[in-house]
């Protein structure tokens, strides 16, 4: 503070503009929740959460295309868009546009969450027809945290933004209209065990600051080799963080909340949490441990490798077990974050890096689309009690709905990695690029438990299309235009990136050309 | 002579930790969790002092902003569940297992 004058920050206004938008149209929801009459918020709410998705969307995409990939962090240090970081807010946004309108369907969620279940208020409440329009702002505000999360280049903005992601997050998880406590209680398990990861992330965070003397992610890097004597805390803080970031991607020891919550929380917002929550939390991930602690990467490699292998392994042996459809895909989700920690294993030189970073990223891509697509299936197959959640209830639904039960048959091919699908290619680039960083063990283990994997993904297939219907079975919803766009849409791209992926790669490829900007 | 401070930091960091996973009133063990932020804010002003810098102080803020809000969002979730089921137990809520 030499002569009391304060120079104002610069902030680069137009590089943050998606983020911005997000935010701003948050903003004009809530408004829009206090001063609009009930009739009118959601048809004020929808069109605008989309064109917000969607400006951003497009902006993003002018952005690398005008501007090319800038080359210094934006906002005096704290957010860093470049390459990666905009590859993966391009994937966040359009899957974030696409879950929306799973949510748009009236029969997702709860008409007055603060009516208790089965009181008469509750039936009150939905006799009177209202919505808890309160989804679409926090939805906005929790993608916008997404937005900045994989982005933050210092560690208080990546706790801002862990904590701007979750928080509407753990609300949404309650709002299911039907089986209400299993939703409430999902919401619960999620808050408890987010906060409590959080003041991991926040602990560690202290440690490192008090190791390196600040929170920039470069300031971390470069004070690796030039602070002596203080290694203790650079470990234990390493350790920290390390378990508040594995925690957010559902890597075991890690993953006991993913199944309760991915089962408990309304299926429109799983569908989101397992699609864009993965993608930006393997953004900050890879921030994190590339960017900050990547010359540290012989001391956290052979910790990352066991929980790479017990996520693998842990995933897919206990999906294995599950009877309840959401419960089985949030096993695989957990096998599937193993497969991607593989990839941020895959470390070494520049080359390198190019390699296992763009193998992650179209992972990314190919596995979000795939997911959501998944469970807006799921959505549709309902008997009389809500979703018809537990497997048996499946049976036969090849025979009762064939194209529904052929595009969920092709999406479950897609999570076991056959060729032809998205699914192959993804896993195909990260393991190569695990085996060109010598980690062969690693992909070893992550062949056999793909190949578990690909057991219970094909026995949901024999289940479908090889058994007899029951009589009382589920009926196949008339799905809504939104459902229907949304699962044509999963399907074309999880063809589309199986048979041509070029495109996407060659993107993905240029995206993690430069890596992450210090 | 910040040593004692970070002792402590830790101390409270470890409590609130075990707070967490022994207690079973949901209020308790998200005062627990509030309590570990406090034990961050408490190692980072340290920092801040130790390294003469002032973003540890800075932090210390931001942290009681998103503590805040997190009030907010668990005492929103834990109502909920006590309207409903009229206990705030955590083992209370086992419907979602296996």
């Amino acid at each position: 503070m030499n002569g009391g004058t304060i120079e104002a920050p610069t902030i680069e206004y137009a590089l943050l503009a998606p983020m911005l938008i997000v935010f701003g149209a948050a903003i004009i929801g809530v408004l829009v929740e206090a001063f609009a009459p009930r009739h009118l918020r959601k048809a004020i709410h929808m069109p605008l959460t989309l064109v917000a998705l969607l400006g951003a969307f497009l902006l993003t995409i002018l952005q690398a295309v005008r501007d090319g990939v800038p080359t210094t962090p934006a906002a005096m240090g704290a957010v860093a868009v470049d390459g990666p970081a905009l590859f993966i807010w391009g994937i966040i946004l359009i899957l974030a546009f696409v879950s929306t309108l799973l949510i748009n369907d009236d029969e997702q969620f709860v008409a007055q969450a603060a009516a208790v279940p089965g009181s008469n208020d509750e039936e009150e409440a939905v006799r009177s027809g209202y919505a808890q329009t309160e989804v679409y702002p926090l939805l906005l505000f929790s993608v916008g945290g997404m937005l900045l999360f994989p982005a933050a280049n210092d560690l208080l903005v990546m706790f801002v933004a862990l904590e701007v992601l979750s928080l509407p997050l753990y609300l949404l998880c309650g709002l299911a209209r039907r089986r209400r406590l299993l939703s409430q209680e999902a919401s619960l398990k999620y808050f408890l065990l987010g906060a409590f990861s959080s003041a991991f992330f926040l602990y560690g965070t202290a440690l490192i600051y008090g190791y390196a003397g600040s929170i920039d992610l470069r300031a971390i890097s470069s004070s690796l080799g030039t602070v002596a004597g203080q290694d203790t805390l650079l470990y234990i803080g390493t350790a920290l963080l390390g378990v508040g970031l594995l925690f957010k991607i559902g890597a075991a020891p890690f993953q006991a909340w993913k199944p309760d919550v991915y089962q408990g929380a309304p299926t429109a917002v799983t569908a989101l949490m397992a699609s864009t929550v993965l993608v930006a939390a393997f953004g900050a991930v890879l921030r994190v441990f590339w960017v900050a602690l990547g010359n540290l990467d012989w001391d956290w490699r052979p910790v990352m490798w066991g929980v790479a292998i017990l996520t693998m392994v842990v995933g897919a042996i206990l999906a294995i077990t599950q009877t309840e459809i959401k419960r089985m895909l949030a096993y695989s989700s957990i096998a599937h974050a193993g497969f991607l920690l593989t990839g941020v294993i895959a470390t070494g030189a520049v080359e390198q890096n190019r390699d296992a970073l763009s193998a992650i990223l179209f992972y990314l891509a190919a596995y979000g689309f795939t997911t959501v697509g998944a469970f807006a299936v799921v959505t549709m197959v309902r008997d009389a009690g809500g979703e018809a959640g537990h497997l048996s209830r499946w049976a036969g639904l090849g025979k009762r709905a064939p194209v529904l039960a052929g595009i969920f048959a092709f999406f479950l091919l897609a999570f076991a990695g056959i060729p032809l699908t998205s699914g192959f290619f993804g896993k195909y680039a990260v393991f190569s690029a695990a085996v060109a960083s010598d980690a062969l063990p690693l992909v070893v283990v992550g062949v056999v438990s793909s190949a578990i994997a690909a057991f219970f993904y094909v026995r949901v297939i024999v289940l479908m299309f090889f058994s007899e219907p029951a009589a009382d079975g589920p009926s196949v919803a008339v799905p809504t235009v939104g459902t229907s766009a949304v699962v044509a849409l999963a399907a074309a791209a999880t063809v589309v990136l199986g048979v041509f992926p070029e495109p996407v790669l060659s993107l993905a490829d240029q995206a993690a050309s430069a890596l992450f900007v210090r | 002579m910040t040593t004692h401070y970070l002792v402590l930091s830790a101390l409270l960091f470890a409590i609130g930790g075990i707070g967490v996973l022994v207690r079973r009133n949901a209020i308790v063990v998200f005062m627990c969790v509030e309590l570990m932020l406090n034990a961050c804010n408490l190692a980072f002003v340290t920092f801040a002092r130790q390294h003469g810098n002032l973003d540890g102080q800075l932090i210390a803020f931001f942290v009681m902003v998103v503590a805040a809000a997190e009030v907010v969002i668990g005492l929103a979730i834990i109502v909920m569940i006590f309207r409903t089921r009229r206990s705030a137990s955590v083992d209370d809520a086992n419907l979602l297992k296996y």
